[in-house]
């Protein structure tokens, strides 16, 4: 069983509210300049390089990130609420290996 | 002190490696590799690419940022940067480019907002290979780039098991 | 290689350890412990890493949401209610909801097994759970299943006063965990109390020396990013001080961690902590 991602957003909303989202996500970013200590070789670099969130289809915030955000990594941004639906989450590893969540906001 | 002339054959480095608990390495070891960092130079030329010249100055009251003085450990450093933006359809932050002079890939992240976000504030936890500045670059819907720059001192534990 | 061993010995403390070096203990300032937001981590002269922290790291402790350890929480949680082994049995099936059977429990571990007369931490107990009660494969010690599980279990604790009992059957481990404390050990001949005890709140190198009390574990600790268990930071310690490292869950780390639970006896369970 996985770690799966923790993201906070409020059930509901009012019209034309800002809130704030918090995203953690379990990985280890593996940078591509460590040594493995028994065999000498690199360990070749395997982070979540790209986040992406839609809200209703529409984009609404993105992250390109390197090597040098930590692991495990905590991201936190703003939405500002215009109509119930969903929200989309998705993290795209070098592997290509895609997470997604979705969750449900309800604007009054 | 006169331990240093003990005896041939015990360098530095290697009482360090003896003494030095393994963790003089701490924060970089992830980081460093033998490979060059980058330099104050390398960021301003990422920040040239952003603004197509060296135009963009440090306005660091239009970009805040929100970092430790002193950062325990540089493997997790919180950061959190905000422009003094509107954040509407005529006026808002397009990106915010996050960047480290003194880490070997300038580059740390790159967040896309949009007058969806409602305000333009970002935080990540960020890795930093030793002291330096954090740079933080808005670029605006209309073009126009501000700089925040932060110093941050990153201490490495003597006794970090 | 005696000689050359008691050279780099005697160099290494007087470099390590900033404190032996006699001038270089110019700078010890010991953590504010008048600042307000540290108040619940003191309790008369003990007090937590917390209070040595520095505040962006406190800040990340104090938000359960920002806190990383609550992805191996979460994760636990999910465990607790899923059958496991040929008992058919999860943790749920005898102990139903963690927050109203787990409160308060872990605040007197490590403390003596009824029937198996002997000491058990909270992984040792959870194993014997899993073994007996569920029939199934114990958990190693440093897996992400129990450090989740027994972060789950000891947060039901949190900001409950540790209260250890080292009387009647408890007292010759509590006796040997102390003399382990005591111990000096490895090449740089440090036992636990030259400076968790006589050197808290000066400096090694760069680094704040603490009470070493074991009350946030398991940890999330930005060294090793992701969560460890308080024999991992004994490993460590051990190895810091040139010491042969012992086995997480053996006797020697359990007594250890009875000492030291009794030293910090009073102070709240903060599991799962952040440290540096």
């Amino acid at each position: 069983m996985a770690k799966k991602p923790r993201i906070k957003t409020p059930a509901t909303a009012k019209q034309g509210e800002v809130f704030q989202v918090k995203t953690i996500v379990s990985h280890k970013m593996e940078t591509g300049r460590r040594k493995d200590k028994k065999t000498g070789t690199n360990i070749p670099r395997n982070i979540l390089n790209r986040m992406e969130v839609t809200y209703n289809d529409r984009s609404v915030f993105a992250a390109h990130m390197e090597p040098g955000i930590s692991a495990n990594p905590y991201v936190s941004f703003y939405i500002k609420a215009t109509e119930s639906g969903e929200i989309v989450f998705k993290w795209t590893e070098d592997s290509g290996a895609v997470i997604t969540e979705t969750r449900k906001i309800t604007v009054k | 002190m006169a331990h240093l002339s003990f005896k041939p054959g015990i360098t530095r480095r290697r009482l360090l490696g003896v003494a030095g608990t393994g963790v003089a390495s701490l924060a970089g070891a992830a980081l460093t590799g033998g490979t060059a960092r980058a330099t104050p130079d390398d960021v301003q030329g990422e920040i040239n690419k952003i603004v197509g010249g060296p135009a963009a100055r440090v306005d660091n009251d239009k970009v805040k940022m929100k970092l430790p003085q002193i950062a325990e450990n540089g493997r997790t450093v919180p950061v959190t940067v905000t422009v003094d933006s509107p954040q509407t359809d005529k006026d808002y932050v397009k990106r915010i480019h996050l960047l480290a002079e003194g880490n070997p890939v300038p580059v740390v992240a790159v967040f896309d907002l949009s007058p969806l976000s409602g305000k333009a504030e970002i935080s990540a936890r960020i890795r930093l290979a030793k002291t330096q500045n954090v740079v933080a670059a808005a670029e605006m819907n209309n073009g126009d780039v501000f700089i925040g720059k932060k110093s941050v001192k990153v201490t490495i534990g003597g006794c970090g098991g | 290689m005696k000689i050359y061993q008691t050279l780099v010995a005697a160099f290494s403390v007087a470099a390590v350890l900033s404190f032996a070096a006699g001038s270089a203990v110019a700078e010890p300032k010991d953590p504010d412990l008048t600042d307000p937001r540290v108040k619940r981590y003191i309790v008369g002269e003990k007090y937590s890493g917390y209070v040595v922290n520095e505040p962006e790291t406190r800040d990340i402790q104090d938000d359960d949401f920002q806190n990383p350890a609550f992805l191996w929480v979460e994760q636990a949680q999910s465990l607790w209610s899923k059958a496991d082994g040929k008992a058919g049995k999860s943790c749920e099936s005898c102990h139903g909801n963690p927050e109203v059977s787990m409160k308060g429990s872990s605040a007197s571990y490590p403390k003596i097994h009824k029937k198996k007369k002997t000491l058990l931490t909270v992984e040792h107990q959870i194993n014997i759970c899993r073994e007996e009660y569920m029939k199934t494969k114990p958990w190693k010690w440093e897996s992400d299943q129990m450090l989740g599980m027994s972060a789950l279990v000891r947060m039901q604790s949190r900001d409950m006063p540790v209260n250890v009992n080292v009387g009647g059957e408890a007292k010759p481990y509590f006796e040997k965990g102390r003399e382990f404390y005591f111990q000096r050990r490895g090449q740089l001949d440090l036992a636990c109390t030259h400076c968790h005890v006589d050197n808290h709140g000066n400096k090694v190198r760069s680094e704040k020396l603490s009470q070493g009390m074991p009350t946030g574990f398991p940890t999330y600790r930005m060294k090793w990013q992701k969560l460890g268990s308080l024999h991992r930071r004994f490993r460590g310690c051990n190895k810091n001080i040139r010491a042969q490292p012992y086995k997480q869950g053996t006797p020697e780390y359990t007594a250890l961690e009875l000492y030291l639970m009794w030293r910090a006896n009073g102070l709240p369970v903060e599991s799962p902590s952040v440290r540096k």
